[in-house]
């Protein structure tokens, strides 16, 4: 009597298959009434004046131009400090060194940077940058705060992209009498590029959300001016939002400017990553080797 | 000679670890000069600005931990049973589309989802649970486990879909339904990978300061209540970081709390990376 058991499994498949889909629905759903939410919230708010002019009357009117600025210079910042240390640690975790203790060590290293809070490293920030080696809040302390906590999805995203670049194309070019180093620099890094790139945008992406490694490092609430020279303090997105909803006096005049804030640094951010992700996924796909 | 310069700049992440651990620990060891050790670890209020202060870590501890447990008690369930539909039950089309979505969805910063639950759900929650004060600790678990869900799902529907095909298969030429296949052959041989996923969100989640800051209430106190306001570790440093004179104890015992939590998240890593490399050794 084959037939009722099939039909209970396959009921059993039905009913199981029906909660995970309605479990992808409900994520679905939330996510997507959260992004509706903050667009139509934000969209009231958004004007050419809103992203081009500076804050007016104690953050109840005016725009929020230095905060976009801000972080933009933040991001850039970060990604110049952590872009060159972390392509060149992945070049030799890739393709000169052999497993072994320091690798490894290395490694574990990593990857511990990249599961710390970023608070912590706000925290590590004030105390070195900005106190032991007198950088004041600055463009400067958090830029190199956020360089540091980028340093390792670098490093990952780049060996990432290294390792994609097939053996073969190696052995080709060290059997046609090329030094390690010009296989590399020839061969490897420029097939690894674009993944590199890639990469290098998601972690900026990720670098300009982040508020709390800026907050005693780089961030203030108000300043009309953008910041002359790295050792100046700069408004940013992040955390220009925080401050208009934790301060000030004008709660209900500040709220709609918050969620414009939200909307241009959601854009910025998805644009970063969507970006990145949708190249990344290009990258694989078009592979042929 | 390459080898070795890119060697010492592959070493830098060493020196950056170093210094960041030497960093917090000598900054929060003075705080135990005028402090002990046992009244900090042990120490039930939180009341830095008293005289005399007191510096429990409890509360605080406490706090981190209740947030992150209802942030993981939302995440956990809906995050893998979408990673199960992603994996074992859309079609094709459906995951290439919405998995870089929800990947997407994931790079959404911190304090956006602070704003959202500070200006949506907690009026939401006050009004309907009529409390005193809409920012608690349920309301900033589930702001929390909104902002963890993408990590779980992609995590998750990583290690899923990183299962041979060949043990599927032959599953299937056993005479397993698809749904049989996925329960019994696919996630238990994803196991460790969905167990390091769900350690490295929690460690995520408990790490998280912008959200947290923006709606756990920030009453540093021990309460089993859900809807009562909680100050977890990461809303105390980034609340009275800006308020108290370098140098006092005040300042060095945000180091202290700053180095807890640095070692818990340690620890959860340390376990994550455990799981995550027995399922490759798989």
């Amino acid at each position: 009597m084959p037939e009722p058991t099939s039909t209970n499994r396959l009921k059993t498949q039905r009913r199981g298959f029906a909660v995970f889909t309605a479990a992808a629905l409900i994520i679905l759903l939330a996510l997507a009434a959260i992004i509706f939410f903050m667009s139509s919230r934000g969209i009231k708010v958004l004007s050419w004046e809103f992203i081009t002019q500076p804050p007016k009357k104690g953050m109840t009117e005016g725009g929020v131009f230095p905060a976009i600025v801000g972080t933009f210079l933040l991001g850039l910042g970060a990604m110049l400090s952590a872009l060159p240390i972390g392509v060149l640690a992945a070049v030799y975790l890739t393709e000169f060194s052999r497993p072994g203790r320091f690798v490894s060590l290395v490694r574990i290293g990593v990857n511990t940077l990249a599961g710390m809070p970023s608070i912590v490293f706000g925290l590590f920030g004030f105390a070195f940058f900005v106190k032991a080696l007198g950088l004041g809040v600055s463009v400067l302390s958090g830029a190199l705060t956020l360089g540091a906590m980028s340093l390792p999805i670098i490093i990952s995203v780049s060996e990432e992209a290294l390792k994609t670049v097939p053996m073969t194309f190696r052995e080709a070019s060290l059997s046609l009498g090329a030094t390690r180093w010009r296989t590399t620099l020839k061969v490897v890094l420029p097939n690894a590029v674009g993944g590199i790139i890639t990469g290098a945008i998601l972690a900026m992406g990720r670098a300009v959300g982040e508020t709390a490694p800026i907050i005693f490092t780089a961030a203030t609430f108000y300043t009309r001016r953008l910041p002359a020279s790295p050792f100046d303090e700069v408004m940013a997105l992040p955390f220009h939002i925080y401050g208009l909803v934790t301060e000030g006096l004008y709660p209900e005049k500040q709220l709609p400017i918050a969620f414009g804030s939200a909307l241009i640094l959601m854009i910025i951010v998805l644009s970063l990553s969507g970006f990145g992700i949708f190249w990344r996924y290009k990258i694989r796909k078009r592979r042929v080797w | 000679m390459a080898k070795w310069s890119l060697g010492i700049i592959a070493g830098f992440s060493l020196f950056l670890l170093a210094a960041i651990t030497v960093m917090l620990f000598a900054e929060a060891f003075p705080f135990f000069r005028d402090y002990s050790l046992y009244d900090f670890l042990l120490g039930r209020y939180w009341r830095p600005v008293d005289e005399p202060p007191l510096f429990g870590l409890l509360p605080l501890l406490w706090g981190s931990l209740l947030v992150t447990v209802i942030a993981m008690l939302f995440a956990l369930p809906l995050g893998i049973c979408t990673a199960l539909y992603f994996a074992g039950v859309a079609p094709a089309w459906v995951r290439e589309v919405f998995k870089p979505i929800v990947e997407l969805l994931g790079s959404i910063p911190s304090v956006v989802y602070g704003l959202f639950g500070l200006a949506v759900l907690a009026p939401f929650a006050q009004k309907v649970f009529s409390l005193p004060i809409g920012q608690c600790a349920a309301v900033a678990g589930l702001t929390l486990g909104l902002m963890a869900v993408p990590i779980v799902v992609s995590v998750s529907e990583d290690a899923l879909s990183s299962v041979p095909k060949a043990l599927i298969e032959a599953s299937h030429a056993l005479g397993a339904t698809r749904w049989e296949t996925l329960m019994r052959v696919v996630f238990p041989a994803a196991k460790s990978g969905i167990i390091a996923g769900v350690l490295l969100s929690f460690g995520r989640a408990i790490g998280e300061t912008m959200t947290v800051l923006m709606v756990a209430g920030g009453a540093a106190q021990i309460t089993a209540s859900p809807f009562a306001p909680v100050r977890p570790i990461t809303f105390t440093i980034a609340a009275e970081m800006g308020e108290t004179p370098v140098g006092s104890p005040h300042y060095h015992s945000l180091f202290a709390i700053g180095a807890v939590l640095f070692v818990i998240t340690l620890g959860i890593n340390i376990l994550a990376n455990k799981y995550a490399r027995a399922n490759l050794d798989k």
